[in-house]
């Protein structure tokens, strides 16, 4: 069983790893936002979120974050995911489920396409 | 809420927007009721406000006119015939306290608290998962993570995916089988 002590491991892992990248990288980190308050969890937001934390971590990307807000305003349309990177606009997917999590990381997060049948106004 | 884990984590994301930089949830599974209390050292509600809260048209929000939350949770527990409460003192902090009878045929099942847990994670503020069943006890205490990882931030995939399968090994050996 996984424990606490196995964290220091990892952690080695990632140390090695920060210590090779320079210090601008802060900077050029992505950022995905799933929204999570009473709309956003009951429409499924927490798989969403658990989704592309799973895809980045297996890809070991280290410049980018998944993290999550509050109430995004938009009740109807939620899971929405706002995509943060450096330098770009921001884009907000609408009703995103992990499926479409899964095709936002692989066009939007590794290849740079917005993916524009996820947008708002498309659904 | 189709998991009483949702609730939770509703619950808790209150806490995070209430400035607590300390949250603990304690979920117990003992003697045909499940209990679950979320406590935090935030900012707290005044006596009045606190006489309102379980109405949905309580909230500070902005972005929306209904505060769903906390009527939903209160709900969850009093449709299984158990209760529900909040403490709260402005400057120290909130407990909420939902009893959910387990038998009961209207009680949502548990669902998945590392799902959940883990969602949670972030460099400002710590929580502490005290889960318990039939006197078996596992605490997952964000504190001792980040003590052991130093600089490296408990929100960065990889170890938000290592703490998550932790949460999840540690929950179902508790639960020895069954589901709750
Ligand atoms: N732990 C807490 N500390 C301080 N204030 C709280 C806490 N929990 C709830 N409140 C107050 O009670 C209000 C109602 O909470 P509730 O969870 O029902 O709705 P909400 O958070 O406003 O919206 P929603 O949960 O639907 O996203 C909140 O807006 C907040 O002002
Ligand atoms: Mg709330």
């Amino acid at each position: 069983m996984k424990s606490i002590a196995d964290i220091k491991a990892i952690r080695d892992k990632m140390q090695a790893r920060i210590v090779n990248r320079d210090n601008s990288d802060a900077e050029l980190e992505t950022r995905i936002v799933v929204g999570m308050a009473t709309c956003g969890i009951a429409a499924g937001a927490r798989p969403v979120f658990n989704e592309f934390v799973d895809l980045v971590a297996a890809k070991g990307m280290h410049n980018v974050k998944v993290t999550r807000t509050g109430c995004l305003g938009m009740c109807k349309l939620e899971p929405i995911v706002e995509i943060f990177v450096p330098g770009e606009e921001k884009v907000t997917y609408v009703k995103v489920d992990p499926d479409k999590a899964k095709e936002i990381f692989t066009r939007h997060i590794v290849g740079g396409q917005v993916v524009s049948e996820y947008l708002i106004g498309e659904q | 809420m189709r998991e009483i884990a949702l609730n939770i984590l509703d619950i808790a994301e209150n806490s995070v927007k209430a400035k607590a930089t300390l949250v603990e949830i304690t979920v117990t599974a003992e003697n045909n009721v499940l209990t679950v209390t979320i406590t935090d050292n935030g900012v707290g509600m005044s006596k009045d406000f606190l006489e309102r809260v379980t109405d949905p048209f309580t909230t500070t929000r902005t972005t929306r006119k209904v505060g769903m939350g906390i009527p939903l949770f209160k709900d969850a527990a009093e449709m299984t015939g158990g209760s529900f409460g909040i403490e709260s003192e402005p400057g120290r902090g909130t407990r909420v306290t939902a009893k959910f009878v387990l038998d009961s045929i209207d009680r949502a099942p548990l669902g998945d608290i590392a799902d959940t847990a883990v969602t949670l994670l972030a460099p400002g503020i710590d929580f502490v998962w005290v889960y318990t069943v039939d006197k078996r006890s596992f605490t997952f205490d964000t504190r001792e993570i980040k003590a052991e990882l130093g600089d490296i931030p408990i929100d960065s995939p990889e170890i938000i995916s290592f703490l998550r399968n932790l949460l999840k090994e540690n929950i179902e050996s508790i639960n020895g089988g069954i589901t709750i």
